[in-house]
């Protein structure tokens, strides 16, 4: 069913188009990067409530941040299936004998791998200013983590985009759909402080758990268990894979 | 890595299918596909014979592509039945689009890898193996004469080059069978050309049946073995071009002749070679096979006569003259009100 070959070939053509767009990994890059500086050094030192004991907002942010980037790039991983659409290389790979399974999960190897990059540089940004991490097993932890957060997010992104024509929804989705699910994670903020019916969405965001999930890998201080957080990642991942895959073979693609 | 399917479904072996599976590499019974509240094929039947070139010929929006795409398994079908390269397109996705290589109207190629990426996507998607990719690969380039741009990306390959990239492409495999829709759409004269004699080289040399969409008549009548007009959905005729323009009666020579050629007339109604003969303000037209041959002896009959003819004019029948005598509008009219039609539907669909 699942065709190695096939993944590989997809997520190298991934690959090859993302550093070869040096723009795409530095756009990509900003955004991010402005929100842990600005954020970091603009609340560095104030009060906040919900915050643990001992934790100052830097080593809140970064998890927070990191985890930002993965929803965005993620996302966009699953939606670019439209811009492949709109300048017809689609076609071609749909027209190919191969399982469609195969072809979704070449998408999403891909989409996993520059994300990941992405984290990492952030990450690495991080560390020179000053966030420290615990050892070699938390950054274990982390990566597992950011791979769950970027499949779920890949095979939402794929969902929309079966549900697109074209890419001039984007927009859209954006603000209403990647905005709502970074501000509900409790990303830059505990999420506790949100009135009460909002912290309800908050619990049925996937990136929640995954926010909270770098948190507790990378600085040993986490709402959930990790167990939790990895348990409930792993399912919604699974969930959106699959889902995704489900609407990218019912739609058409020409 | 192809076998035959022994047993043919019952719907196909009804009489109206003439060719058996042995002969055929396309077989399509009352197809049909609706996009919401609209027809674009409207239960078409067909066949292709193995070897052969087969054109659809048609204007903008009469379904040719949606045609092709069903039959390459990009589209599903509404109704009907359809088998290519033995196998039903609904049922057996997998092994047609094995046995098939596909050209598509606009440019599907990653613009942001080079040519050689771009076919060695191809050949990995198709299961071709290291040794016999690289071999293939430098083949087609050859081929294709790209091979002094096989390393440059291909966003600044010509529009030409594109183009003879993705024949190329659709080879690597080597198919049964290869899609072409429009292949020489915004290309120019002489691309074209080559791009026509490429075609043919292919099906005579390496015995590839095509099946090609297009719009230009004189594409149509260059290029295919049968011609299938299409119009609104629907096959108004098939038949190979010859036969087609035969249907009209062969060349008209229009003469410009002087006041009273009735005794002109009189000869020429007395020759067998001549079909009809129409005569309305000063002109005579006469319709007849091989005209250019047959243009002096008209004169040596007039002089005879001493019936002077002040000018003289030969028109050989064009598909563009079969299109009309069977839709009673040219291509261009008919383009032009399809895309009317088309605005309304965007229209509409903008407006949801």
């Amino acid at each position: 069913m699942i065709n190695i070959k096939v993944v590989y070939i997809l997520w190298l053509r991934e690959m090859k188009r993302f550093f070869r767009a040096k723009s795409r990994v530095i756009g990509t890059l900003g955004m991010p990067l402005f929100f842990l500086a600005f954020l970091g050094f603009g609340f560095r030192g104030m009060p906040i409530p919900g915050l643990a004991e001992g934790v100052g907002y830097i080593e809140f942010l970064v998890p927070g941040i990191i985890g930002m980037s993965m929803l965005f790039s993620s996302m966009f991983a699953g939606i670019s299936v439209l811009w492949d659409r709109e300048f017809g290389f689609l076609k071609e790979i749909m027209v190919a004998p191969v399982s469609r399974v195969s072809i979704v999960i070449g998408r999403i190897a891909g989409g996993i791998m520059t994300s990941l990059f992405q984290a990492i540089l952030i990450l690495s940004i991080s560390i020179l200013m000053g966030f420290k991490i615990t050892g070699i097993s938390s950054l274990l932890w982390a990566v597992v983590f950011l791979i769950l957060i970027s499949a779920t997010f890949i095979g939402l992104g794929l969902i929309f985009a079966s549900r697109m024509r074209d890419i001039h929804g984007f927009s859209l989705i954006m603000n209403f759909i990647i905005f709502p699910l970074f501000f509900l994670s409790g990303a830059v903020f505990p999420f506790d402080n949100l009135p009460g019916w909002v912290r309800g969405l908050s619990y049925i965001d996937p990136l929640t758990y995954g926010v909270d999930g770098l948190r507790g890998a990378l600085i040993g201080i986490s709402s959930f268990p990790l167990i939790y957080n990895f348990t409930i990642l792993v399912i919604s991942s699974v969930a959106m894979v699959l889902l995704g895959t489900y609407f990218f073979e019912k739609s058409e693609y020409v | 890595m192809f076998y035959f399917r022994c047993v043919i479904g019952n719907q196909l072996s009804a009489a109206n299918i003439e060719c058996d599976l042995l002969m055929c590499i396309i077989k399509v019974k009352n197809l049909s596909r609706h996009f919401d509240g609209f027809v674009a094929v409207d239960n078409i039947s067909f066949t292709v014979k193995k070897g052969e070139i087969f054109g659809l010929l048609g204007p903008n929006g009469a379904g040719k592509t949606t045609t092709i795409n069903m039959l390459s398994t990009l589209l599903k079908i509404t109704s009907g039945h359809a088998e290519v390269a033995g196998f039903d397109i609904s049922k057996n996705k997998d092994n047609v689009r094995r046995n098939i290589g596909m050209v598509f109207q606009e440019p599907a190629l990653d613009n942001k890898l080079t040519g050689r990426e771009n076919l060695d996507f191809h050949a990995m998607m198709y299961g071709i193996d290291t040794v016999t990719r690289k071999a293939r690969i430098r083949e087609i380039f050859d081929l294709v004469e790209l091979t002094d741009k096989a390393d440059v990306l291909v966003e600044n390959y010509s529009g030409g080059m594109k183009r003879r990239l993705e024949i190329g492409r659709g080879l690597i495999h080597r198919p049964r069978l290869l899609f072409l829709d429009e292949p020489t759409l915004g290309l120019d004269a002489q691309t074209r050309r080559h791009i026509w004699e490429y075609i043919k080289k292919l099906n005579k040399e390496n015995g590839i049946s095509i099946i090609l969409t297009t719009h230009y008549m004189e594409e149509a009548d260059y290029l295919c073995d049968r011609v299938a007009i299409i119009d609104h959905g629907k096959i108004v005729v098939m038949d190979s071009p010859k036969k087609l323009k035969d249907i009209l009666g062969g060349d008209v020579v229009s003469l410009e002749t002087d006041e009273n050629p009735e005794k002109f007339i009189s000869l020429l109604k007395e020759l067998e070679w001549i079909k009809t003969i129409k005569k309305h303000d000063g002109f005579l037209d006469l319709t007849m096979d091989n005209g250019e041959k047959k243009i002096p002896e008209l004169f040596n009959i007039a002089q005879s006569v001493r019936t002077k003819i002040s000018s003289i004019s030969l028109h050989k029948p064009s598909l563009e003259d079969v299109f009309l005598h069977f839709t009673g509008k040219t291509i261009l009219e008919q383009e032009a009100s399809q895309g009317e039609k088309n605005k309304k539907l965007m229209m509409r669909r903008m407006g949801r």
